[in-house]
């Protein structure tokens, strides 16, 4: 075994460091690092500076403009760039429909679709969920009705991430309800501009609005944006679902929030000390760290072993359980350290331009928020309960 | 053994509760909690007139109860509806004023008539009383203050503040109007709804409470009642989370059967009821030994502030993590006591704090008998 880097490992991770260092606005990297609020246009100003290196999408395959690169450049990438603060590349274009075009879009819609969403001309939504279809996604409800050259749509998706920037949805609809429902599920890309389309905030505990509910009534969708077949939607939904998972463990953002709160423990003072020598808060930090280090190497076997082909199911749902648990212990710890500073709720701070006075030291103004908004990792993407369903079916073979 | 209420502290519940699921029901209190000044000064004079303020403090200051069973129960129903506004700052100030035999400044809060705040935390106290640096200066016959009080409950809406603050050695406190001269605020929100603010003092007058440099003690006392408060208020928020997720438990459904079906969510559900009859034995150990002496008071107000800020973490993610994406909603009431719930960690010291506190004390005690 040899868990170092390959000299050519550490030369590409030498190039991203030096890109980075030069095309990272430090206007992105400062808003991120403190947990503000990116626009549409910030998103897509870094998603363009990527692109604009060939970096972008840099899991698709190089016919269609990704890099080439391995499973372990691609875990460079992220760990730099998210130590370096960069904001995160938004999943639903380039690693949710993007791979499920790749694998399942004819030739017409890879054509016209995947240069889309390298230069940032459409910003896709997930519409997956419903109010009775969670966990229990394949019981979901809208209907798609076929009438000529169209389908037509009617029903209610929610929980749908960032709506509100969307002009293009891909959507799971059922086109029939005979035999097992997982059979009547098909997968449809519905431009948001269609009349009868209705999008609605929803408000996040935190006061984020992050996530919409979106009406359909009449919506009439042409036949040929029907990703594959009718009625074989829900695999082409999974294969999404399992490409979302592998990358969901976020060790490169944890780690970067990890530095950050080992650097609040160590100038935080309390009782006279740092907080880093508060043999409480001491303990609860090693704990972390230790299980971050063993969440890095965990990930780097289940990433090896991918690149060598094995399709690792109950490992990338073991990472995303403990990648999401171990974000939210950071969360936690930071707003422990804020103490008192954390229960101040000043949302101007969080957006961009915003000049005042922070209450207590400046990094404590999110943590609460960051707290109750980061909830969410262990609900969506399949819950972890969900996830743990998947580990015993795996390995139990009961 | 007894661990009944009592008539009259079940009377107080009761009528305490039917006021506020009439008057302050969720929808009223979220338009109160995150605007203006973040509490409502019409429910507390409401709710002063049904006697929970006199509740607070014995009768032979003014008031009508005092025990710490009583302050417990009056806090356990600002919990159930989740009330904003500077209860816990009040109990305290009030308790301070008592100790002084200030009865005067002590009834017009019991009628409602006239707020009392407590300005004690700054920067840089992580609720370590040692580490307070206001000063009280003597000038001619009266004193004068310097310096800065920050998250100061409900700041810029009361009518008077409490001051802890240092003249030469040992603490004092001293009352100060809130339109006095040298005294600027700076308010906002708080994550869970209600309001705080910084104060500045700057050579602004104040009248001294108690003996100068005295105050340590009865401040310590006054915490320990406040620790017992907040206890009795996280186990009422906890005990709501707990119906409300049961509820959702038995009518949500998934794969065509009610979620409390899966096993999985049942052996959590079981822990947290477990946990929550752990905190609350917490909450009245709390309350019965703060009639006992000061190591056994402090060291059972510690123990619940340990209790509830472990438990109500716990409490607080399980409760939003069953409920899936609905439980992340603003519109949800769930997520308000859940907020709540994490947030009374963030008073008065939290988990960490208390369980060192403990720890020490405990050596304090051990030292004694040896
Ligand atoms: C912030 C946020 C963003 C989201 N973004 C999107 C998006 O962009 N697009 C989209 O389509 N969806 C999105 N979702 C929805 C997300 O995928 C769902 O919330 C998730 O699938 C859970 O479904 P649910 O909320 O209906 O909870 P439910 O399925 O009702 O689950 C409730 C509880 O029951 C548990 N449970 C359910 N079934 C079982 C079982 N069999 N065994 C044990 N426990 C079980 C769950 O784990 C959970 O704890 C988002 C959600 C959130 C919170």
């Amino acid at each position: 075994m040899d868990l170092t880097f390959t000299p050519e490992e550490e030369a590409f991770r030498d190039e991203v460091r030096a890109f980075l260092a030069e095309n990272l606005p430090q206007r992105l990297s400062d808003k991120t690092r403190r947990g503000q609020h990116l626009t549409k246009a910030e998103h897509e100003e870094w998603h363009a500076i990527l692109n604009s290196r060939g970096w972008f999408a840099n899991h698709w395959p190089v016919d269609w403009g990704g890099p080439g690169w391995s499973v372990m450049q691609r875990f460079i990438f992220e760990t730099e760039t998210a130590l370096a603060h960069a904001p995160r590349i938004l999943p639903f274009g380039v690693s949710m429909i993007g791979p499920v075009l790749l694998k399942y879009g004819s030739e017409e819609q890879k054509r016209k679709w995947l240069p889309r969403i390298l230069d940032g001309s459409d910003w896709w939504c997930q519409g997956y969920s419903e109010p009775g279809a969670g966990s229990d996604l394949a019981g979901l409800k809208t209907s798609a009705v076929r009438d000529g050259d169209h389908y037509v749509v009617n029903g209610q998706k929610t929980w749908t991430t960032l709506a509100q920037f969307a002009n293009m949805m891909f959507c799971l609809v059922r086109t029939s309800t005979e035999g097992k429902k997982q059979d009547g599920i098909s997968f449809l890309l519905i431009d948001m501009a269609t009349p009868g389309i209705e999008v609605r905030p929803i408000r996040l505990l935190s006061g984020d609005h992050e996530v919409n509910e979106v009406f359909f009534t009449d919506v009439r969708v042409p036949v040929e944006n029907l990703v594959g077949e009718e009625n074989r939607g829900w695999t082409y939904a999974k294969y999404l679902l399992t490409y979302e998972r592998t990358n969901i463990a976020g060790v490169g953002s944890s780690m970067s929030a990890f530095e950050e709160l080992k650097e609040i423990a160590r100038t935080e003072r309390r009782n006279g000390r740092p907080l880093a020598q508060d043999p409480h808060f001491a303990a609860r930090l090693a704990r972390l760290e230790i299980e971050l280090e063993n969440m890095k190497t965990t990930n780097l076997r289940v990433l090896a072993a991918a690149g060598a082909g094995a399709a690792p199911v109950a490992e990338s749902s073991m990472l995303k359980i403990r990648g999401t648990e171990i974000r939210q212990q950071i969360d936690d710890l930071m707003r422990r350290a804020a103490g008192q500073f954390a229960r101040p709720w000043v949302p101007e701070a969080f957006e961009g331009g915003w000049n005042g006075q922070p209450v207590g030291p400046d990094w404590a103004g999110p943590v609460a928020t960051q707290y109750f908004n980061n909830r969410k990792l262990s609900i969506f993407g399949g819950s972890n309960e969900v996830q743990r369903e998947i580990i015993t079916k795996a390995i139990l073979e009961l | 053994m007894d661990f009944s209420l009592g008539e009259d502290r079940q009377m107080l519940v009761d009528s305490l509760g039917r006021f506020l699921s009439d008057r302050f029901p969720f929808a009223a209190r979220n338009a109160v909690a995150f605007e203006g000044t973040g509490w409502s000064r019409a429910i507390w004079t409401q709710m002063a007139e049904l006697g929970a303020v006199g509740a607070l403090f014995e009768e032979s200051v003014g008031g009508f109860g005092g025990s710490s069973f009583d302050v417990g129960v009056v806090f356990g129903e600002i919990g159930r509806a989740l009330v904003t506004g500077p209860w816990l700052a009040a109990l305290q100030a009030g308790h301070v004023l008592a100790a002084a035999g200030e009865v005067e400044g002590l009834a017009s809060l019991i009628a409602g008539e006239s707020v009392i705040g407590l300005a004690q935390e700054e920067a840089g106290t992580a609720f370590d009383p040692a580490a307070i640096e206001t000063r009280a200066t003597r000038v001619g016959d009266g004193w004068v203050l310097d310096g800065v009080k920050t998250v100061v409950s409900c700041a810029g809406s009361l009518d008077r503040l409490l001051v802890v603050a240092r003249a030469g050695e040992g603490l004092s406190t001293f009352l100060v109007d809130k339109s006095a001269p040298g005294l600027f605020v700076r308010d906002y929100l708080l994550a869970d709804g209600g309001s705080a603010g910084d104060v500045t003092f700057a050579a602004t007058p104040g009248v001294p409470v108690g003996e100068i440099g005295q105050a340590g003690p009865v401040l310590e006392q006054a915490r320990s009642l406040a620790l017992v408060a907040l206890s009795w208020e996280a186990v009422a928020v906890m005990d709501t989370l707990r119906a409300m997720t049961l509820d959702y438990l038995r009518t949500r459904k998934q794969f065509g059967i009610p979620i409390g079906k899966f096993q999985a969510l049942q052996h959590r559900m079981a822990t947290l009821a477990l946990e929550i009859e752990q905190a609350r034995s917490a909450a009245i150990n709390a309350a019965d030994r703060y009639r006992g002496d000061r190591l056994e008071r402090e060291r059972a107000a510690s123990a619940a502030k340990v209790t509830i800020g472990k438990v109500g973490s716990l409490v607080a993610e399980e409760a939003i993590q069953m409920h899936g994406g609905i439980g992340m909603t603003w519109e949800l009431a769930l997520s308000h006591y859940a907020k709540r719930l994490i947030m009374i960690g963030h008073e008065l010291g939290d988990e960490d704090f208390h369980l060192a506190r403990y720890i020490e004390l405990g050596q304090e005690d051990a030292f004694a008998l040896a």
